[in-house]
């Protein structure tokens, strides 16, 4: 126990300590010594949640004492508490952390990504001069995701929720010297606020209604409850997760926050951070079983933006922002996973999602390197030559996205659509749409990066090793990431499901009654269409030469989806300019009008009266003591008369 | 004692008064109205001093020892007062060569 606190203590810790040690000794690291410094505390805490993982065994317990039981058996979780916190009359609440199987499995996937994105950070950010300042910004995010996710009660997990927005705004915001980027960072903040709204009036109302914010002693009372309750309750966290997790109608954040270094699109706005909606809502599953409608909701507002978004992708031709859409869109499909109540896929797809997105994007950083900067695909082509790495490792995320077997993403994208057809075909047919315009923008990107002729301008070269490593031990993990879910039907027993289920009492709820035959014959339509995707991809695209017309000059339909379905001219519309409006009549009227002169008057009539009161000081000892005998005089009348 | 008390008793109640009234009213006006400092610590005096005679007065019609003894205590502050006071007198005259209370008129506004 003691070795398990104080393991606990250490995961977030690690990269606390690297944060505030960075800041503060910024000038005088100098060259990678921050960035060692930063990777290292990481890398330990990676070691650190790896022995805790080992420690906690929790799939043993659960087969000792039976499998497919209704509730996780006693043990499956952990609680860490290090302080009392707050505590005011009836609300207790202790600086806790919870380690279950949920927890345990983020906290891997944040301290691993995230070791290997920071080693890559070392290469990538080598010639930057405020390069102590990113590490000591990424680790501090580090620190923050490692709270979020291992919180024992809302509030924890809301410091680490409102402490990654931050992170996220800095960083997106790193390049400060561009307007650009500050008005991106800007954006992702403001959005991420709205959600967060949300996200308070839920725990405000949790609180209200159960006394209580630890999840444990939630989820017991969360039985008792009316419907209409919980269906408010969900709704403001489902309110929450969508600015977090960027999807409609708060995604629009997101594809300006590439606006960041590319190690920080990778960990924050593909591997973690964007992900925290998923682990709210997987979290708090027990809320959301019992919420039919806002599990509707869940599922259409994921499925709307999952081929929303897809479709958008097809039209960019920023390296990242293709990636980025790409992200939105997948985490549609682990929203509509959540609203199917498939957590355990949810979780899955995020795992593998972090892998071979991380890959994708730390891909890309490196193809931008490699070309000093360019990010517009129509520049580029014919790399596979040059960059032999990165094109390998690229290739295999690509796959690996789109879904072909036995790649991670074919099992984990799989899983969501088989729970899909179970609701029905034609969401089944939709969650198809999405993959296949996935592997279609994904395709495209990879033969206009790396096949064809080279169309720009700069010399290309390959990244060095501290770069290459990560991609590589990236693409390994989207191969067999699959096996950490392996599914019934080609001979795995779904490990991780299994896992998860021990913390999340929702995924108990899973169970799929499809036949064999069923299930193959999906997964053979959906591989036979994404490989002719990938033909017609190839037939457009690799052997191109010359330039994509610009946006404008496409068809109507076109160019409505290359300009984002118009969604940031319609926000523009909605709420920019009412906004602005009343801003300025405001400004006009109330404070020019109304608040000025108050204020002003006020000063002004203050001021007389003090340049008359002023005369009664006149210096003159006689006139005082006058004074003070005709007050004595007027209280000692009013004390004897006055009543 | 008691001769004292008989003492003051042959004069009305009401002359003490009224003759303290006076003299505080002679004081009062010399602080307000005159310019000279010494002056105006003599008439602070002579307000002490009517007040002194008022409670000596009711002390003795009312046999009650603690007006007199307030006025021990009024003669000792007002002792340690006047020093104070004169010494400030010193003070003012060697800085500005005056008694005028009409030349500290520099504490204003």
């Amino acid at each position: 126990m003691v070795t398990t606190n104080l393991l606990a203590t250490l995961v977030p810790g690690l990269p606390l300590f690297g944060a505030v040690v960075i800041a503060a000794m910024r000038r005088q690291l100098k060259g990678n010594a921050a960035g060692m410094l930063g990777t290292t505390m990481v890398v330990a805490s990676f070691v650190c949640s790896l022995l805790l993982f080992l420690d906690h065994d929790v799939v043993s317990v659960m087969h000792e004492a039976g499998l497919h039981q209704e509730h996780p058996p006693e043990g499956a979780s952990h609680i860490v508490t290090l302080f009392d916190w707050i505590s005011i009359g009836n609300m207790h609440i202790p600086f806790a952390f919870q380690i279950d199987a949920l927890s345990l499995t983020m906290m891997l996937i944040v301290t691993g990504i995230g070791s290997l994105i920071h080693l890559y950070s070392i290469g990538y950010m080598h010639d930057d001069a405020r390069v102590s300042t990113f590490f000591a910004q990424i680790n501090l995010f580090t620190f923050a995701m490692l709270l979020l996710v291992m919180g024992a009660n809302f509030v924890v997990t809301f410091i680490g929720w409102e402490g990654v927005g931050l992170c996220s705004y800095l960083l997106i915001g790193f390049w400060y010297t561009t307007p650009a980027y500050n008005y991106a960072a800007r954006k992702a903040f403001v959005m991420n606020r709205i959600g967060d709204v949300g996200f308070v009036l839920g725990l405000a109302m949790i609180f209200h209604l159960t006394g209580t914010l630890t999840y444990t002693e939630v989820f017991e009372k969360a039985g008792s409850l009316s419907t209409p309750v919980l269906t408010g309750i969900t709704l403001l966290l489902f309110i929450g997760a969508i600015g977090k997790s960027a999807q409609l109608p708060l995604f629009t954040w997101l594809p300006d926050a590439m606006a960041g270094p590319t190690p920080v699109s990778a960990l924050i706005h593909a591997a973690t951070m964007v992900t925290a909606g998923i682990f709210l809502i997987v979290r708090s599953s027990v809320l959301f079983s019992l919420a039919p409608i806002t599990q509707d909701v869940v599922l259409y507002t994921g499925l709307i933006t999952a081929l929303l978004t897809a479709s958008i992708g097809v039209f960019q031709n920023d390296i990242k922002k293709v990636l980025a859409y790409s992200t939105v869109s997948q985490l549609g499909l682990m929203f509509v996973a959540l609203g199917l109540g498939a957590y355990s896929s949810a979780m899955f797809h995020v795992t593998t999602h972090a892998f071979f997105k991380a890959l994708l994007f730390l891909g890309a950083g490196s193809v931008i390197h490699a070309l000093g900067g360019e990010q517009d695909i129509r520049k580029m082509g014919g790399l596979k030559g040059v960059t032999k790495i990165t094109y390998v490792t690229f290739l295999i995320g690509t796959l690996a996205i789109a879904g072909i077997p036995p790649l991670s993403g074919f099992f984990s994208k799989d899983a969501i659509m088989l729970a899909a057809y179970e609701r029905s075909p034609l969401l089944f047919a939709a969650t198809m749409l999405v993959s296949l315009l996935t592997c279609f923008y994904m395709f495209r990107l990879l033969f206009l990066t790396f096949f064809g002729t080279y169309r720009g301008k700069a010399h290309a070269h390959e990244s060095p090793l501290t770069m290459t490593l990560p991609l590589m031990v990236l693409a390994v993990l989207s191969v067999i990431g699959g096996l950490l879910n392996l599914p019934h039907i080609v001979g795995g027993h779904e490990p991780m499901k299994e896992y998860l289920a021990t913390a999340a009492d929702g995924i108990n709820g899973e169970n799929s009654d499809m036949s064999a035959n069923t299930e193959w014959m999906l997964m053979g339509l959906t591989t036979v269409l994404i490989l002719s995707v990938i033909v017609l991809a190839y037939n457009r695209f690799a052997k191109k030469t010359t330039l994509d017309p610009e946006a404008d000059d496409l068809p109507l339909f076109s160019r409505l989806i290359a300009r984002k379905w118009m969604l940031d001219e319609l926000y523009s519309a909605l709420i920019e300019k009412p906004y602005g409006w009343f801003s300025n009549t405001f400004f006009s009227v109330g404070e020019r009008k109304l608040m000025v002169p108050l204020m002003e008057n006020t000063g002004r009539w203050t001021q007389k009266a003090g340049k008359a009161m002023r005369m009664l000081q006149s210096g003159n000892m006689s006139f005082y003591l006058f004074g003070m005998v005709v007050g004595i005089i007027v209280f000692l009348a009013i004390t004897l008369y006055g009543g | 004692m008691d001769g004292i008390i008989t003492a003051i008793r042959v004069v009305p109640l009401l002359d003490y008064v009224v003759l303290s009234f006076i003299l505080f009213s002679i004081g009062m006006a010399g602080v307000m109205f005159r310019r000279n400092t010494i002056i105006i610590l003599m008439c602070l005096e002579l307000m002490f001093n009517s007040v002194n005679l008022l409670l000596a007065a009711f002390s003795a019609y009312h046999s009650d020892p603690g007006g007199q003894v307030f006025v021990f205590f009024i003669m000792l502050v007002a002792a340690a007062e006047v020093t104070v006071g004169l010494a400030i007198l010193v003070m003012m005259k060697r800085n500005v060569d005056s008694v005028d209370i009409n030349q500290l008129n520099r504490l204003k506004w």
